[in-house]
């Protein structure tokens, strides 16, 4: 009978020593996890900054200074327009539709 | 030396007895009180020394991205700092006080003032400033000077897209435009959790019962397109300053489906700079204010006479001497006109043949038509603010107010219900509603008029931007146009002000098969012209070309400049 209590109070030990320990490595697995999370928001602002860049950068207002001004481009005039249309039935009828 | 034996002393009983008592008193308080701290006040414990080691954290939920019907992004939240103080903790060295100063953009005595507030225990000192700064300003570690976290909104379109989007307060709750209307779909609700922190403040446990989610505010697309958005602002803008005016507005609608690819107004506002902001520039005129539609108005008439059969296109009247006695007042046109076909009522503008055709039917008739195309009634666009118009009961009508309604006068409407009552001629008849959010599924309209009725009018409409119609200007090469202009006096305390004018274009195309429908309006034009084929035409001309050179639209009136590749390259030679 004392033997069997000794050794129950031994299991005891050990399971209580096995709760700590478990608990402690949830805890810094947990402290693993809270840093991945901090990084995943700080990467969403980052991605965040770089859509509003982004945005900002393609406005059409700049663009269209940019091609106006350093690559000296502009829109064709209709008369310089050359319309290539695909000659299918529907459109053949389109076609005779708009002739004067 | 011998000791001599020590006495023993008799004690009376009643002593040790006194004494075994008064430890068994002490054993069962002591117990009586640890019953009573494990078992009846065990909560209220537990939750002090929770407290030591517990907090409840809040998570951040960012508010939705609006997005035009590309998902180019119009308006996104970015994270900022914003710094506060707590005046009863500040201590703070003059030296420090210049250099807090100095990345804080204040002057020195306002930042004392700020920092030496009484009986307060938190301070704002500057908001929304940019994450850089405010890593500098926690390096000077001054005692009670704290760093928060909060977004702000940016708008990368600036006074381009500001009537439709509006802005947010500081708060980052929606104050105009869309950012109010769909506050609720965009505002994100914060989360909370309670966690357990160890002594370095680290978060080391989390209660995951406590656990709720933040819910981020949902993105919204919208039906504009920004490149659109762009061309109808920037045209606009030059407009209205080159014509003097005091205001102007633009809506561009897909003439299939309703959706507003464009609206703006001119004077406007950059939302990323509040101090640009005052009542004139706020004002989304497009929605919220009404005025008279004038001879815009007059293709409603005619479809309706059309409709119930009282003339055809062909029909003649006689508009000479160019005015008409109403009761007691005359009906002008601008010139004698003579005879003139239905079609050229329209095609020309005649006040007079108008009220003619309009005075064959009945009030109610009129009525129903006007109803029926959306005047006097809310777009619900769902935006804030919207203005309905006022079109009067038929059964208070006197005969020159029938008249004079036709081409309209006493009618007001907002420029979106002009736009949108002019679905009825692109869309086969049907009224289309208009939205300000892309529709991905095909929109149901209303049938006001009978597809043919839509085509006749349409073809008058047509012969408006052709030589001898009033808006020659409102042309595109290499497509088929459709419009109507209309210039009105302006209604200045309910009389009809002299030199003060309204200048209006309704018009789409492609005319074959119209994709866009743009309506604009340019108010008191003051550098000489003020009809509407002078002012507003040339507007709408280059918006819309702009437009269906943006979308590819093919042209339906091609000036020889068409290469057809046939199957068979011999047939071409025939041809």
């Amino acid at each position: 009978m004392f033997k069997l209590n000794i050794f129950l109070i031994l299991v005891l030990i050990a399971c209580a020593l096995g709760v700590v320990t478990a608990q402690h490595m949830v805890r810094n697995l947990f402290m693993a996890l809270e840093k991945e999370k901090e990084t995943e928001q700080k990467l969403e602002v980052e991605w965040g900054r770089l859509q509003l860049e982004q945005s900002t950068l393609i406005t059409h207002g700049r663009i269209e200074q940019i091609a106006t001004e350093h690559l000296n481009m502009m829109v064709p005039a209709t008369s310089s327009i050359q319309i290539v249309s695909i000659n299918t039935a529907e459109n053949e009828m389109n076609a005779e539709r708009v002739r004067p | 030396m011998i000791k001599p034996a020590l006495p023993t002393i008799k004690l009376s009983a009643w002593r040790s007895r006194l004494l075994f008592g008064m430890l068994v008193l002490g054993l069962i308080s002591l117990a009586a009180r640890a019953a009573y701290l494990q078992g009846m006040n065990n909560e209220f414990l537990q939750k002090k020394g929770e407290s030591r080691y517990s907090r409840v954290v809040e998570m951040n939920a960012d508010r939705g991205m609006i997005t035009d019907r590309n998902g180019h992004i119009m308006a996104i939240s970015s994270p900022v700092a914003s710094i506060f103080a707590d005046p009863k903790v500040v201590v703070i060295k003059p030296e420090k006080l210049r250099q807090l100063a100095h990345l804080l953009e204040m002057s020195s005595t306002d930042l004392n003032a700020l920092l030496t507030k009484e009986n307060r225990r938190f301070v704002y000192l500057k908001r929304h400033i940019v994450p850089d700064t405010a890593e500098k300003i926690m390096q000077l570690k001054i005692k009670g000077i704290y760093l928060t976290s909060e977004s702000k909104r940016y708008y990368p379109e600036g006074e381009f897209a500001a009537h439709v989007l509006g802005f947010t307060d500081i708060n980052d709750e929606g104050q105009e435009g869309v950012e109010r209307g769909w506050e609720q779909t965009l505002a994100g609700e914060l989360g909370r959790r309670r966690v357990i922190k160890d002594n370095k403040g680290q978060i080391i446990d989390e209660d995951v019962a406590s656990i709720r989610s933040p819910k981020p505010g949902k993105d919204l697309v919208l039906a504009i397109d920004r490149r659109i958005q762009y061309r109808a602002h920037a045209e606009l803008k030059q407009a209205v300053l080159a014509n003097r005016a005091k205001a102007g507005s633009i809506v561009v609608l897909d003439a299939q489906t309703g959706e507003i690819l464009a609206l703006t107004n001119w004077p406007a506002y950059n939302p990323n700079r509040r101090s640009t902001i005052n009542n004139e520039r706020l004002r989304n005129r497009a929605l919220i204010d009404t005025f008279e539609p004038g001879s815009t108005l007059k293709p409603f008439t005619v479809a309706i006479a059309l409709e119930v059969g009282k003339v055809n296109s062909h029909t003649i009247l006689q508009t000479a001497p160019g005015t008409w006695q109403v009761g007691r007042k005359t009906i002008r046109d601008v010139s004698n006109k003579g005879e003139l076909t239905v079609a050229e009522i329209i095609q020309q503008s005649s006040n007079v043949g108008t009220a003619k055709i309009a005075l064959s039917m009945e009030p109610q008739t009129m009525w129903e038509m006007f109803n029926r195309s959306g005047f006097g009634t809310l777009t619900n666009s769902g935006f804030p603010g919207e203005a309905s118009g006022i079109l009067r009961p038929y059964n208070r009508w006197r005969p020159i107010e029938q008249a004079t309604m036709s081409y309209g006068h006493g009618i007001s409407t907002s420029l979106i219900q002009l736009a949108r009552a002019y679905t009825i001629f692109t869309s086969g008849g049907e009224l289309k509603p208009v939205s300000l959010l892309k529709q991905n599924i095909p929109v149901m309209g209303q049938r006001v008029i009978s597809r043919d009725t839509a085509w006749a009018i349409s073809r008058m409409l047509e012969m408006a931007t052709q030589p001898g119609g009033t808006a020659p200007l409102a042309q595109i090469s290499g497509y088929r146009v459709a419009g109507k202009t209309g210039t009105a006096h302006k209604l200045i305390d309910g009389r009809y002000a002299n030199k003060s004018y309204i200048s209006t274009f309704v018009g789409y195309a492609p005319a074959s098969n119209p994709r866009f429908i743009i309506a604009v309006i340019i108010d008191e034009p003051s550098a000489g012209k003020y009809f509407g084929g002078a002012v507003a035409a040339p507007i709408f001309s280059k918006v819309m070309s702009g437009a269906l050179h943006i979308l590819n639209v093919p042209p339906d009136a091609p000036a020889n400049n068409v290469i057809t590749f046939t199957a068979t390259p011999e047939m071409e030679d025939e041809g």
